[in-house]
């Protein structure tokens, strides 16, 4: 049994009302590769910074092979042969590869000799490993992947044995993830420790010798890999929580209300996220699309909505075409009956520094009925927000409190009651129950079946595959920003957990 | 838990707070005052004698605090909507021209009440224009508009002093400035407020130019919290994406909200030109743009709070004048440090004394700062 490189130990932290990490145990053995997996928002991040020193544990033990260790500072950690590698590199741009390796090390007042130094140190590093890069070149003429072998380099450069990658492979392409994991079994061989943060389950399964999942702040369970599959831990992952399944009919379909055509998007690094999609919503029924955060839900949201700008591809709502060259205004789509319940409401579905009745109104501010002239009529507007809030009971009930002050449950309903009762023909909504208590989800989830019930056409994106089963008519399920398959409500979990996880090839020959 | 300042009853963020942090900056300034071996508590009583002891204080006082209330609001005008206006010193400058032509077109011919609104068209336009083109810079180029503005302030005093050793002097005049104004665009004073309560004024600036201002106190106030375009200038202010998603327009938006703030800036020149100086002079304003921002910050952008600060600056600026002539240790230099100190804790430093008041009331009852609301389990 190899010895452990790290031992967390009863690990909490909170912020604010929110327990990022409770009570955390994970054992990490020396000369492994060791993957952790979870959704976004599951605590892996926050736990790993516990690790490196970016946040203090409220309660909890750290142990580096086998001493205590108390980490306060990024400095704490890598004294201590702990080495990571950002999802976001920390490079300066306009730097060469070895002045970026030495920033932060310098062990002389002059650059000179420190230079020399690295520069030895450097080619002994590389030839190890087999990391090449030149290390007179800057960094912004790099591609991603070699930047991301400089941020290695960084690490190993400041003695690490334990190196912890978070999300590594987001901005790689295929073959630069490839090329990473040769790297990364390298340095097991030489006997480093890997942690692997992802939320990919083929990379796991392809590389690491243990993988842990988590789950809403908690340690759900430890597997070594060859004895797991991608099912189980794609359930481990999504959760088995009780399925809040809501009564439903069956779906009468009419008309197409929003067709998408080849519709591709990038973000703002240029990266490819919607690539190519097609799909149609009709009247009376509604579309779930499944997939791991990340895949370009996000994206393709925006995109639909007026928010961001295409590529390519149309998008026709009740037959009529969207403009998507990011001139389209949100608010002219409102008015065709196109209504969006955003992923993010804390930023964009809501001002969480206005009051309730004033969050009621967004996006329908220029309805003449809020209006009397330029300015608001702020009696209607009361009225307004009071009977949205006795018919979606949203608490505390009163329309002048700062909507940061109500529960998130709360929040998405008064997001959700400002969409809904405006009448829309297409209602897409975004993680409809994010951080929504147990109580609202049922609440949500009835009104937007009734919703269907009315024939309007539903478009929903969650990454809760319970929600995605429970509420949909038809589902997409999306991977690397394509839509890899659809299914039935009737699908399997697994089914669409083996999709989400972009192992579909296999799947179709079932 | 993404404000996590805003828990404290209003009275106490209002009232306390602000008052906290003045009354530290005077006692730090009381050490100042020490340090040049006078006595503060003198010093002070001079201080709040000067500006509020006599009738003549007391309208130098308001007239300053007129200026002040014009450039506070022009600043928050601009900050509702996200917005950091540093141009305002510019745009009032500049707006100074509009003033002279319409002074100098009209005085022989029109009464005051006539040019009056006729120069707060001017000045108002002037001020706008002149805010325009850093707000168009930021819109559509993404220049920033805290570079722009700044910028902007040296063109406008380049402009002004270019124009006033020029074209705006009379000819055969050493000084730089316009000629002065005949009675048609002198502003009647208010002086005979003051003296209702008893008070004698010897002479003294304060003019109708005051309730102008006061007025544009209650119209920003309407503008901001009861018209469409406040609603979309805050939601702007607070979240840019928010206010993609809602449809505002970021263009439109931005540069709406910068011509109003430049309009109010622009407004204030009316003060010192129309209502004291009867001409306009170089460097009339003096200062008064960059004090709008320490107004507008220790007012907490609300026009209630900007008024009370103004006439707070407004109390500097006057008994601050008379400590200097009565303490001759005391320059004209210590008043702007003064000054600097209320404008380091009431505006820069606004929340250093916010986490211990916060603690303090928690400590003593935790529902007034809001703690039921997260009971039960965490989400």
């Amino acid at each position: 049994m190899a010895q452990a490189a790290i031992e967390l130990i009863g690990i909490n932290k909170s912020f604010g009302a929110v327990r990022a990490n409770r009570d955390i145990n994970l054992e990490i053995a020396r000369g492994t590769i060791h993957g952790i997996v979870g959704e976004n928002g599951a605590g892996k991040s926050t736990l790993m910074s516990i690790l490196y020193g970016f946040y203090q544990a409220d309660s909890g033990e750290i142990r580096v092979g086998g001493n205590p260790a108390s980490i306060k500072t990024p400095n704490d950690a890598i004294a201590l042969g702990i080495g990571m590698v950002h999802q976001h590199f920390m490079l300066v741009d306009n730097f060469s590869v070895l002045e970026n390796i030495i920033l932060g090390a310098e062990s002389d007042a002059l650059l000179k000799r420190s230079i020399a130094k690295a520069r030895s140190e450097l080619e002994r590093l590389e030839r190890e490993y087999g990391l090449d890069v030149d290390p007179d070149a800057i960094i912004e003429e790099l591609p991603v992947g070699l930047q991301q072998r400089v941020e290695i380099l960084k690490a190993l450069y400041r003695g690490a044995e334990i190196l912890i990658l978070d999300e590594p492979t987001g901005v790689l392409t295929p073959a630069e993830a490839d090329h990473l994991f040769r790297i990364l079994k390298q340095l097991k061989d030489q006997g480093k420790t890997v942690v692997l943060i992802t939320h990919k389950l083929r990379e796991i399964m392809a590389i690491t010798d243990t993988v842990s999942v988590m789950r809403q702040g908690t340690m759900v369970a430890t597997r070594e890999t060859r004895k797991t599959t991608v099912e189980e831990l794609a359930e481990l992952m999504v959760g088995r929580r009780v399925l809040l399944r809501v009564e439903k009919g069956e779906a009468e379909a009419g008309a197409v209300k929003l067709a998408v055509k080849n519709l591709t998007v990038k973000d703002s690094r240029g990266v490819t996220m919607v690539d190519d999609i097609s799909f149609d919503v009709r009247g009376g029924e509604i579309v779930g699309i499944a997939g791991v955060a990340g895949n370009g839900q996000s994206e393709l949201l925006e995109a639909i909505s007026g928010i961001r700008r295409a590529v390519s591809g149309s998008v026709m709502l009740d037959g009529k075409p969207i403009d998507l060259t990011g001139a389209a205004d949100p608010g002219e789509l409102r008015d065709r009956g196109l209504a969006h319940v955003p992923e993010d409401r804390h930023h964009v579905g809501l001002v969480l520094a206005f009051e309730e009745n004033e969050n009621s109104i967004l996006g329908y501010h220029d309805d003449p009925r809020y209006l009397r002239g330029p300015f608001l009529n702020v009696d209607a507007i009361m009225a307004d927000a009071r009977d949205k809030i006795e018919k979606y009971d949203i608490r505390p009930g009163n329309p002048r409190l700062k909507t940061a002050n109500f529960s998130g449950g709360n929040q998405q309903k008064i997001v959700l009651a400002r969409e809904i009762e405006q009448d829309p023909g297409v209602l897409i909504v975004g993680q409809p129950t994010r951080g929504v208590d147990v109580g609202a989800i049922e609440f949500i989830h009835k009104r937007l079946i009734a919703m269907r019930d009315q024939g309007k056409a539903v478009l929903v994106v969650s990454v809760e595959l319970d929600e995605i089963r429970s509420l949909s008519d038809r589902i997409l399920v999306m991977f690397a920003g394509r839509i890899v398959g659809e299914r039935g409500p009737e699908a399997t979990e697994g089914e669409l957990g083996l999709l989400m996880a972009g192992v579909e090839r296999q799947e179709a020959a079932a | 838990m993404s404000t996590p300042y805003a828990k404290l009853p209003a009275w106490a963020d209002y009232g306390l707070i602000p008052l906290i942090n003045l009354s530290v900056a005077f006692i730090v300034a009381g050490f100042v005052v020490l340090l040049v071996g006078e006595n503060p508590f003198r010093a002070a009583v001079i201080l709040v004698e000067g500006a509020f002891g006599k009738g003549t204080g007391i309208a130098f006082t308001l007239f300053y605090a007129t200026t002040f209330i014009f450039t506070g609001l022009s600043v928050a005008v601009a900050a509702h909507c996200g917005l950091f206006n540093i141009g305002t010193e510019g745009q009032a400058y500049i707006a100074g021209l509009g003033i002279a032509i319409v002074c100098l077109s009209f005085d022989s011919v029109l009464p005051w009440w006539l040019t009056f609104p006729l120069a707060i068209v001017a000045s108002a336009a002037v001020g706008a224009l002149w805010a325009l083109i850093p707000a168009y810079l930021q819109a559509k180029r993404g220049s920033h508009i805290v570079i722009t503005t700044i910028m902007f302030n040296f063109i406008a005093a380049s402009i002004m002093v270019y124009l006033l050793v020029g074209a705006l002097k009379p000819a055969g005049s050493q000084a730089p400035q316009t000629r002065n104004f005949l009675a048609g665009a002198e502003l009647p004073k208010l002086n005979w407020i003051i003296e209702l309560f008893g008070a004698k004024i010897r002479s003294a600036p304060l003019n109708v130019t005051f309730l102008l201002a006061l007025a544009m106190a209650f119209l920003v106030w309407l503008l901001i919290w009861r018209t469409k375009l406040g609603y979309e200038m805050r939601t702007y202010g607070h979240s840019p994406k928010a206010a993609r998603y809602a449809g505002i327009s970021e263009t439109r938006i931005i540069i709406t909200a910068m011509m109003i703030s430049g309009a109010l800036a622009g407004m204030m020149a009316l003060n010192p030109v129309m209502g004291d100086q009867h001409n306009v002079a170089i460097d009339f304003v003096s200062g008064a743009g960059f004090v709008g921002i320490a107004v507008a910050l220790m007012g907490r952008l609300h026009p209630v709070g900007i008024v009370l600060a103004a006439i707070l600056f407004g109390m500097l600026y006057q008994g601050g004048a008379e400590l200097a002539f009565e303490m001759p240790a005391i320059s004209r230099d210590m008043i702007v440090i003064i000054q600097g100190l209320v404008i380091l804790f009431a505006g820069a430093l606004e929340h250093m004394f916010r986490p211990y008041i916060q603690a303090l009331f928690a400590s003593f009852s935790p529902r007034s700062v809001g703690m039921e609301a997260v009971k039960g389990k965490g989400a």
